[in-house]
Order: structure tokens, then C-alpha cells, then sequence
């Protein structure tokens, strides 16, 4: 096989055994690779209703076919697969770096790690040698100390390694895995799958070749798209980065605010990406291959927080800032450092953070139980002592580790109303209740709240549709962005790139097909992104998930917009979200309970999944 | 014999290094049509998020690595300063690899015997310096990167003049 490797790992932490298996070109060519491949595996390799904490939650790594190439972003992405420890339905989350495209050359287009290792252990793929090694002097580390220790007593710097933290370790829901200091997993608490099994790290090296099977056509269009990488499509990224959202946000009024309290935040200028660009970037990065370069590197130059250097992006200087009514920009990168430092999603801690406030400041939990934190909005420290708490599980941290959804139930007393999530996991900074066809992006994700499977906001944020009306037709925008993002991660090529391929799936399926050499039409690429939200679908209703699921949080039905100015009074209502969704069932081919119909599998070619839904259609 | 003020390499600029590889992966395919950073001529070091710089062949005036060979296989070309290497005589020993301060020339993972930049000789430019995004890379002269620092000292110096 061009492209792929064509093997797949299988690591068994209970023996210690792994093996080697082909990969299938059907599985390749219908389900890609990345998050696509790995949710198909993760299908094949687990039993319905499995608790995502126990051996037998398999935990998946996969690449995809362009990894390893010099494709622009598309050499350098890798994704892990699980049942979420958040959400319950599959989890899934994919980092960028160097990471995958080692582990492509050392020969492997997924990794399945099944077991419990009786005690900490890292997992050390050389190539075709494949062991366990003792863990056990690495517990409480941070995953770059984890990194480095790695790289130092296996004697090689050019060894990528993912690793978790404490956090992982203990079993977060919002742990994520790492690699290369910044770079995480983030979503869906994979790190707590990684620490259920006493796996600490994966470290890796290859040395094999990759070519593709189009060599000289591939190399034009390698050759076009790294112009294409520095050129207009991509300068929002290349400039302010993602932070740049802050006051666009802000200005539209769709930026959650004190746990969506407010949609705006009076003192957005202080936090801006204007403002952390002149006052904190100290250098622009770029991963593996990319010549776009995003990552947007801040380091404090002076005060309580000096020296702190972590990177910064949009959503999780929204998370800590403005939804927890924070405008000291300085402390927010020190929640960053301190979200890498224990390996936790730091979107979800800030979410959280921000519900213990809400808690305070309406008496569902006092002084005593925040361990002595005066929690009101807006108060940085008390930001900074609750994630520390969370991160090693202290105190409130241990509830508050759990997520908002656990928390809340551990809370009680309508806790639950504060508690703002999908599915499980934390919403992300986008304000749905001004911005509908968004609001039923979130909603019907497999993962759970989050801007990163569809990407439905750019209709409403760009003004592309009335933000405010839920109408027919959004269905079909929904889910011709969730196919074409469930192919970026399973390409896996980087969403910043995505407004380079001019001509979308054409381009995709063209380079798919001059790395694989198996032929791909844009027809049959779109029906694989279809393929993959369905796949995903299937294993979330096997695992008990319904349309009762496909919801949102409390408060965006329930508490319209208090802010003056031009979306006071949104909120999504009952009615507004039963229309969206039936409108975006009925363009799925799916009934109106939200489950693929029998037809709709087969003309996919996904017979072998049909008995899992079989006896759930009618509707 | 061309003089080492004449003499040409490939220099990477750190601030404008982002540490992305395209280089190594460039010059791989140039040199052996496959994607593997262990075949490239130039490699990456990323210190931290901060530091990033990209590494290869200066063509230093009597050469290191070509006094360490015992077997005579490096020898400089005067008309370039280009690290010459006679495959044959290459036995893969690594005197010449522990005696480049650069860590310049590498042992190829196939061939066993060492590789080193050549500025892409049947290419007729570097490979590395066209595709890098970022203009990081530049073929110059030890002299022309004495003029860019003292160019570049002076300006400061003035500019924090004009603050005071």
C-alpha cells in the first residue's frame, strides 16, 4: 500500500503481548483514516455498555493516509479513539505536532491498546520492536517532563512522545494526552482512558521511507498548496491566530459570558488577541510540514506570572477570560501553563471553573466548600487555586474533576441548571443561543458540545444565513460540514488548512488518490465523510444514546440574552431545536429517533453494523 | 583553492526558523525521492517552543570532519568547499560524525556510509532554501552573515538611542 502503512498494532497491556495485523484497503478506503478508522476499530474491538474507565475500553491511535508526507499540515496529525469517560459515546481527539508522522514511518497506521498493565508502564514502539517499559519513576509528572525523561533515557531527541499527566493518572474525566509540550488530545477526557490502564506514555521512533504512489503529480500539488498555505487563506492564522475570535465575538454578541450569564463581555479589549499578540507572543511555530505556522507561543515578561510560556488559542483564553469574567490576560496564560502542567483540556476546565462560580454567587456551594476560594466571577486567583485543585484532585477539585455534568449531580440543588454541556462535555465559545444553525451542530455531535465537527457557526458568524431563525434547510448545512470536517480528521490534515482546498472535495479526493493510489471521486469521499458520522452515530446508539441526547445546554433554552444590543432576547427554544433536528434526521436519512435507517446503511455499504440499529426503527 | 570568504553555505536564521521540517522533508525527496528525515542533509532542532533552528554543512576552512576520516574517504572540494565522500572507502566508522561540531554529516540508515550537504548540486540550488516558507534559509558567505549582524547591531543601537 501506498500512503497507509498497511499494519495495524495491537498492544495487550494484560500480557504484555502485541501482534500485527493488515490493514484492510476496504476499511482504508471507506473509512480513511484518523478519527474515521479509529472509530471503526474502536466498533470492532469493544462490547456494547463497556464503563469507559475499565480494561476493556480499548484505546485507539490512528493516523492518517497523508501522514508522513510533506503534504502542508497533513504529514503531522494523529488522533485517539475511546469510549469517552465524559460523554459515555465515542470519544475522539486529534493533535497536531510531529508525533503521527513518526509513528507512520515507524510503520503503523493505528495502534490498539487494549488491558490494564498491572503497573505503570510506557509503551516504546522503535519500529518493529515494540515494548513495555517501567513507568512507575515518571508517576506525577507533567507530560513534558514526561517527554523529556523519555527522550533522555532512551537516549534519542528525535523520539516524539505522548504522554499524560497527574491528571490522567487520576482519572480525570478532562484528562487529555500531550505531546510535544503544547500539543493535546484535548477533548472527551481521553487521558483518563490512557491512565485506566496504567499506560503513562507513548513514545515512538521510525525510519522508514514514505513515498507516494503519485510521486511527480503528488509533488505540483504539494508544490501549489504550500502557495496556497501563505496566502490569504490562512492569514487569520498566520497573524492574530485564533484569539482574533475575542472581539469579533464580542462585537456579535455570541461570547458566552460568566457561564453564560452574558453574551458579551465589557472587558473583552483587555483580553484580546490584539492585545496578546502585541503584549505576550514572543514567537510563531509551525508543526511538522506546514508552512502556514499558527501556533502562537506566549511568554509573560513581567509580574507575579513572569517567565510562564505556553502556547494560547482562542478557546481556551475564552474559557479561563471571559467565561469566567476574567480580563488579566497574564493569569490566563498561567491557567494555560497550569492546564498543560497536569494534562487537562483546558476548554473543559475553564467551563468548569466558571460553574463553581456560578455555584458561589448563587449559594450552591459556599466559602467552606471551595476549600477557603473566594470564587466570584471575575476573581483570577481563585481561577488559578481551582485549577491547581482539579489538576491534582484536591479538595472541590475532586468533584470538579469530574466534569460539570458529575459535578452538578454531586452537587445537587439544581446544580444541573449551571451546568452548561452536551452530552457530557463542556460547550466551547460560541454563544448558541444567537447562533442556531451552531446550535444544532452542538447539538447533534457525536462528542458531545463542541465548534470542532462541524464548524456550523461560520453561516451565522459570517452572516450567511439569519443567526437568530432555526428553519428548515439548516439540517443539510449541518451535515455537509460534519462530512467534509470528519474528513479533515481523517485525512488527518489540519482545519486552519481547510479554506486552501479551493475546490474542496475534489482536492481531497485528488490528493487521496495521488498518496494512495487507490481511486477516489469526490462522489465516494463525500459519501466516506457520511460513512464516518454514521459510524459514529451507530456505536453512540449501541451505547444507549437516543434523540433525548441530541439536546442542549440548560441554560441556552432557558435564559435569553440579557445584554442589550443586537441579540437580546435569543434563546433557543423547544420547538426551534425539534425542527432543526428533524430537519437534520430527515437529510441524514435517519428516523426521526435520530437512528440510521436500514436503507440508509446498506446504500453505504455498512451491513455489517445493520443488527445494531435493527431493532430500533421504528419512529 | 576558493578562500572561506568565498566560500558558500546554507544558514538557517533563528527568528525566522519555526521548526517545520519542510527542509529535512525537501531535501530527502530531492536526494532519495522519499519522505525521512534520517535521509535529509539539513536537520531541525527544536531547543524549546522558542528556539528553533535548522542545521547543516558550513564548509568550514580545513574541515574537521575530513582531517578525522582514518580512511580517507572525505575530502573538500576547493572548488565549492562541498564535503566530497568516496562511498567506497566509507566504512561508516563515525570519526568524522564525532568531529563535526554541527553534527553536520550523518550516517545514512540504509547505506551505512555518511551523507552531507552538497547545496543540491545536479539540482543547481539549494532545494531547502527554495521551498522553506518562512525565507529562513539563505546561501551566503561568512562575510555576508558578519555584515547582517553588524548591520542589524548598529540599527538596534540607534533605535535604543532614539528611546533615550
Amino acid at each position: 500500500m501506498y500512503g497507509y502503512a498497511g499494519r495495524i498494532l495491537y498492544v495487550d497491556l494484560n500480557t504484555g503481548k502485541t501482534r500485527v495485523e493488515n490493514l484492510s484497503e476496504d476499511y482504508a478506503k471507506k473509512y480513511i483514516g484518523g478519527i474515521g478508522l479509529g472509530m471503526r476499530l474502536w466498533l470492532d474491538n469493544s462490547k456494547a455498555g463497556v464503563d469507559p474507565l475499565s480494561p476493556d475500553n480499548p484505546l485507539v491511535l490512528s493516523l492518517g493516509p497523508i501522514s508522513g508526507t510533506m503534504f502542508p499540515t497533513a504529514g503531522n496529525g494523529h488522533a485517539f479513539v475511546a469510549k469517552s469517560p465524559a460523554t459515555f459515546g465515542i470519544g475522539e481527539a486529534v493533535a497536531h505536532g510531529t508525533f503521527g508522522a513518526e509513528l507512520k514511518r515507524a510503520g503503523y497506521d493505528a495502534v490498539i491498546i487494549k488491558g490494564k498493565a498491572e503497573k505503570p508502564v510506557y509503551l516504546w514502539i522503535d519500529d518493529d520492536s515494540v515494548q513495555l517499559l517501567d513507568a512507575s519513576h515518571l508517576m506525577g509528572k507533567s507530560p513534558a517532563e514526561t517527554e523529556d525523561a523519555i527522550k533522555d533515557e532512551l537516549g534519542d531527541y528525535y523520539i516524539r512522545v505522548a504522554a499524560i499527566g497527574l491528571a490522567g493518572e487520576k482519572l480525570s474525566r478532562i484528562a487529555c494526552i500531550m505531546n510535544e509540550k503544547t500539543r493535546a488530545a484535548g477533548r472527551t477526557g481521553l487521558g483518563a482512558v490512557m491512565g485506566s490502564k496504567n499506560l503513562k506514555a507513548i513514545a515512538v521512533r521510525g525510519t522508514r521511507d514514505i513515498v507516494p504512489a503519485k510521486p511527480e503529480e503528488f509533488m505540483e500539488m504539494v508544490k501549489e498548496f504550500h502557495e496556497r498555505m501563505k496566502g490569504p487563506a490562512t492569514q487569520k492564522y498566520r497573524t492574530l491566530g485564533t484569539p482574533e475570535n475575542v472581539l469579533v465575538h464580542n462585537a456579535l454578541h455570541c461570547m458566552p459570558t460568566r457561564n453564560y450569564n452574558n453574551a458579551h463581555f465589557e472587558n473583552a479589549e483587555k483580553v484580546s488577541g490584539e492585545v496578546l499578540n502585541e503584549k505576550f507572543v514572543a514567537k510563531i511555530i509551525g508543526c511538522s510540514s506546514c508552512a502556514m505556522r499558527c501556533e502562537h507561543e506566549v511568554v509573560v515578561p513581567e509580574g507575579p506570572y513572569k517567565g510562564t510560556m505556553t502556547r494560547m488559542e482562542y478557546e481556551t483564553l475564552w474559557s479561563m477570560g471571559p467565561y469566567c469574567g476574567i480580563d488579566k490576560l497574564d493569569a490566563i496564560i498561567k491557567g494555560m501553563e497550569i492546564c498543560n502542567y497536569y494534562g487537562i483540556d483546558a476548554i473543559s476546565a475553564g467551563v468548569i471553573v466558571a460553574f463553581a462560580m456560578d455555584c458561589y454567587e448563587n449559594g450552591l456551594l459556599s466559602k467552606e466548600d471551595l476549600d477557603g476560594i473566594d470564587a466570584h466571577f471575575g476573581n483570577a486567583d481563585a481561577l488559578l487555586r481551582l485549577l491547581e485543585k482539579m489538576g491534582k484532585r484536591e479538595g472541590i477539585g475532586d468533584i470538579l474533576a469530574e466534569g460539570v455534568r458529575i459535578a452538578a449531580q454531586k452537587i445537587g440543588k439544581g446544580a444541573e441548571k449551571l451546568a452548561q454541556h452536551i452530552k457530557g462535555l463542556e460547550v466551547t465559545g460560541y454563544d448558541l443561543r444567537c447562533l442556531k444553525t451552531a446550535a444544532l451542530g452542538f447539538a447533534v455531535s457525536f462528542r458531545g458540545a463542541d465548534h470542532n465537527r462541524h464548524g456550523a457557526y461560520a453561516f451565522d458568524v459570517k452572516g450567511k444565513v439569519d443567526r437568530l431563525k432555526a428553519e428548515k434547510g439548516r439540517g443539510k448545512m449541518v451535515r455537509d460540514m460534519e462530512d467534509v470536517y470528519a474528513l479533515i480528521d481523517s485525512f488527518i490534515v489540519c482545519k486552519f488548512s481547510r479554506g486552501t482546498y479551493y475546490k474542496e472535495l475534489q482536492d481531497m479526493a485528488k490528493l487521496y488518490t495521488l498518496v494512495t493510489g487507490i481511486e477516489m471521486t469526490p462522489e465516494e469521499l463525500k459519501k466516506s465523510g457520511e460513512r464516518i458520522n454514521t459510524i459514529a452515530r451507530v456505536i453512540n446508539i449501541r451505547e444507549g444514546f437516543s434523540r433525548k441526547d441530541d439536546t442542549l445546554p440548560w441554560k441556552v433554552m432557558n435564559v435569553p440574552i440579557p445584554d442589550d444590543g443586537p441579540v437580546k432576547g435569543a434563546v433557543v427554544t423547544q420547538e426551534e431545536l425539534d425542527l432543526l433536528l428533524d430537519d437534520y434526521y430527515e437529510s441524514r436519512g435517519w428516523t426521526l429517533e435520530g437512528v440510521p435507517k436500514v436503507a440508509k446503511l446498506k446504500e453505504l455499504g455498512m451491513d455489517d453494523v445493520i443488527s445494531i440499529v435493527a431493532d430500533k426503527q421504528e419512529a | 583553492m576558493v578562500k572561506i570568504h568565498e566560500r558558500k553555505f546554507v544558514s538557517a536564521d533563528p527568528d525566522k526558523c519555526v521548526g517545520c521540517q519542510i527542509c529535512e522533508y525537501i531535501c530527502s525527496w530531492t536526494k532519495e525521492k522519499a519522505f525521512n528525515p534520517l535521509k535529509s542533509r539539513i536537520r531541525v532542532v527544536r531547543v524549546n517552543q522558542l528556539a528553533n533552528m535548522a542545521v547543516t554543512c558550513r564548509r568550514c576552512e580545513d574541515p574537521p570532519c575530513v582531517a578525522a576520516c582514518p580512511r580517507d574517504a572525505l575530502t573538500q572540494s576547493e572548488e565549492t568547499g562541498t564535503i566530497m565522500i568516496d562511498m567506497d572507502k566509507c566504512n561508516g566508522c563515525g570519526w568524522c560524525i564525532e568531529a563535526c561540531d554541527y553534527g553536520a554529516i550523518m550516517l545514512h540508515p540504509e547505506t551505512k556510509v555518511v551523507h552531507v550537504c552538497d547545496l543540491c548540486k545536479e539540482q543547481g540550488e539549494p532545494q531547502c532554501i527554495k521551498w522553506c516558507p518562512e525565507e529562513a534559509l539563505m546561501l551566503v558567505t561568512s562575510d555576508v552573515l558578519a555584515q547582517k549582524a553588524r548591520i542589524s547591531a548598529v540599527k538596534k543601537l540607534f533605535q535604543e538611542a532614539k528611546k533615550k
